[in-house]
């Protein structure tokens, strides 16, 4: 049985429409992130989960019981914020002791369990001070202590590490997937940070203009993106989406990406495309990650398909780990990541190669993936 | 502070260097504000500690020749005010204290409350309510006199039904009583706009985790905002004080003869048309009428400019 079930939600202000319709459910010991851009609902989401704000219409179960008219008290949730909205005038004992003592837990117990708490998050030294005598990361783990102290069902986190900078942030998150694997705690974890959401999830919901657009596991969000919006949004640097043209012949479907400066790439129809469906001179968007385009030494030397092409270097960018070269395929910038000591100049002509494992085809029209 | 920051900021620090005339014009002008401002509070001072025949026969600025404290006596205990048969400006004195505690408290704790719900607990028409309550703060005493008396003598029938029925009036028509409604309606505008001011730059998110703790709407208050809002508390202690203490338009119309507060008596003592004026017995009660208001100020002055401050820049 699911931990989390949301079904046909939907939030409204009025006339305008937050949440339309959105269905996820969530295992015990899951990772939830949702992740889009702002403005898409995601904390409007986590909020009509954590009961801040109603729903419109719709169902949310925690741990099997409907919550909809419940009070976040009652909901057997914690929450951690944005501002980790630490009590001020209270110590960080107290903080994280508040809602033990709001639910009227006897002190010997609460000092106990606040102990714990401490213990497991390396805060027992904090105990005695202010919140406004902590730094970021030690503010963030007195929130986390305030949440884990309730031992609930569900874990909320609304962009916890969006105010920390940016190694800390690291440093943080490894922390989070820490908590989750000693503790296996189920957590719904809302960011705008693409990266956050693929390192930490185990389960990813994407959403735009309010809609569930795809959820899945990091590896299936990100190789197997359901439209191009989840395509473009996931990944740094961006997948490249190329404009793309199909050709029948003897039976046979191919993509032509034609090109003004050189011939045509043709390439066979990958694998994860469904070939019958393609009607010849089809328009289609060819999306390819940078790292599935590379020179032929590099490329997946397990990929069943690959296509060789040459292009012009048209921009090298050395990022140290990797090097980001950009070249031009069907009037736009394609973009490839190379290995760090790939010798590559700029205006020069280079041989690449797709590896068409890991490409993917979308309807233009339709923006879905075929 | 690390290193860049000293840097940085350095520069920014060093006092503006003014020419020597600019300085002379400056501190020449602070100086004469500041002998405006004092003069008057030194020569009552002075008088205040003079024997009768040297105010009358000598300069004000003159220092006593025999100090005394007689006139602070016989203010405090033993002159007439009016044609009162109670002696001296105590009983008085008395009954502000007894009228404006009350009042600042609740006024206070009622705009605490307004402010609390106006921005964290916010409903259909919360911005009417609180235009409102703001209009509340731009009508002129004057014209709320009358209708406020009709009210009061409303109270006071009740009262008086009271009393017959049980023996007491629980209060009403009571004269002092009627002072802290009347203070307490009129000081709601001014509180509730410093609170919702203050609370409007209130972290949501602290009342959003404390509702998740389980704390209720009361406990939330207690717990979370009230302990965070020293500064305006104090602002507006400060500024309900000064104005009830120093009221004198409603404390001569709603409350006569021995129920009157403080400055109605002082006003009473120093307009008296009978015998001689002494003046030094006057400055010695307008002193005193005087000192809680300047305590005030002296404890809280400090938080006063604080609180205004912020209210100011992030309300």
């Amino acid at each position: 049985m699911a931990t989390l079930e949301i079904k046909a939600l939907r939030k409204r202000f009025g006339a305008l429409e937050i949440l339309k319709g959105i269905d996820i459910t969530l295992e015990k010991g899951g990772f939830l992130v949702l992740v889009g851009p702002s403005g898409c609902g995601k904390s409007t989401l986590l909020n009509t989960i954590a009961g801040l704000e109603s729903i419109s219409s719709g169902e949310i179960r925690i741990g099997g019981r409907v919550v909809n008219d419940l009070h976040p008290s009652k909901r057997d949730i914690a929450m951690v914020f944005q501002s980790y909205a630490l009590y001020p005038n209270m110590s960080v004992g107290e903080n994280i002791a508040f809602g033990m003592e709001m639910r009227g837990v006897a002190k010997p117990e609460r000092d106990k369990a606040v102990a714990a708490v401490a213990k497991t998050l390396q805060i027992e030294h904090l105990l005695q001070r202010r919140p406004g005598q902590l730094s970021g990361g030690q503010r963030q783990r007195v929130a986390m202590g305030r949440a884990l102290v309730r031992q609930p069902s569900v874990f909320l986190f609304d962009e916890p590490l969006s105010n920390l900078d940016a190694k800390l942030r690291v440093d943080m998150r490894i922390e989070i997937k820490r908590l989750h694997q000693t503790t296996g705690t189920t957590i719904v974890y809302v960011t705008h940070d693409q990266i956050e959401a693929m390192t930490l999830a185990t389960k990813i919901a994407v959403l735009k203009d309010g809609e569930v657009q795809q959820v899945g596991t990091p590896s299936e969000i990100y190789n197997m993106p359901d439209n191009l919006f989840v395509a473009d949004f996931m990944g740094s640097p961006a997948m490249n989406l190329l404009e793309g043209r199909v050709a029948r012949a003897n039976g046979e479907a191919t993509i032509v990406l034609e090109r003004s400066d050189h011939p045509a790439i043709v390439a066979p129809i990958p694998a994860s495309a469904n070939a019958e469906t393609l009607v010849d001179g089809a328009k289609v968007i060819f999306g390819i990650r940078p790292e599935a385009v590379n020179d032929m030494e590099s490329i997946d030397r397990n990929a069943k398909t690959v296509v060789k092409f040459e292009a012009k270097v048209e921009i090298v960018e050395p990022a140290g780990s990797d090097t980001f070269v950009v070249t031009r395929a069907a009037g736009k910038e394609l973009t490839a990541r190379m290995r760090a000591d790939a010798d590559l100049k700029v205006g020069q002509n280079h041989t690449f190669a797709f590896n068409l494992d890991k490409a993917v085809l979308f309807d233009p029209a339709t923006t879905q993936r075929i | 502070m690390s290193a860049g920051d000293l840097i940085t900021s350095g520069p920014s620090r060093e006092p503006a260097r003014h020419s020597l005339t600019t300085r002379i014009v400056i501190y020449g002008l602070l100086v004469v504000f500041a002998l405006v401002y004092i003069v008057p509070l030194v020569v009552m001072v002075n008088t205040s500690l003079k024997p009768l025949d040297e105010v009358t026969g000598g300069n004000m600025f003159a220092l006593p020749q025999h100090l005394t404290l007689q006139p602070w006596i016989r203010a405090w205990g033993e002159a007439r005010i009016g044609v009162s048969e109670t002696a001296g400006i105590a009983g008085y004195f008395a009954n502000s204290i007894k009228m404006v505690v009350p009042a600042v408290l609740i006024s206070t704790v009622l705009g605490a409350l307004n402010g609390y719900v106006l921005t964290k607990w916010r409903f259909p028409g919360h911005a009417l309510v609180f235009g409102l309550m703001l209009f509340a703060c731009f009508i002129p005493f004057q014209s709320v006199i009358i209708p406020m008396a009709v009210i009061l003598g409303m109270l006071g029938h009740i009262g008086n039904e009271l009393k017959d029925a049980t023996g007491w009036s629980f209060g009403f028509g009571n004269s002092t009583v009627n002072l802290v409604i009347v203070h307490v309606v009129y000081g709601l505008g001014f509180t509730t706009l410093f609170f919702r001011n203050y609370y409007e730059a209130f972290p949501t998110e602290l009342v959003k985790a404390a509702m998740m703790d389980g704390a209720s709407f009361f406990q939330i208050f207690r717990r979370v905002l009230l302990p965070n809002s020293t500064p305006i508390i104090i602002v507006t202690v400060i500024y309900q004080f000064t104005n009830i203490w120093n009221d004198f338009l409603f404390g001569s119309t709603f409350a006569a003869g021995d129920n009157a507060p403080m400055t109605v008596a002082l006003n009473n003592l120093v307009n008296t048309s009978t015998g001689i004026t002494e003046y030094n017995v006057n400055m010695a009660a307008a002193i005193i009428a005087a000192g809680p208001t300047l305590f005030v100020y002296i404890v809280g002055g400090r938080y006063f400019v604080r609180g205004l401050m912020a209210g100011a820049v992030k309300g």
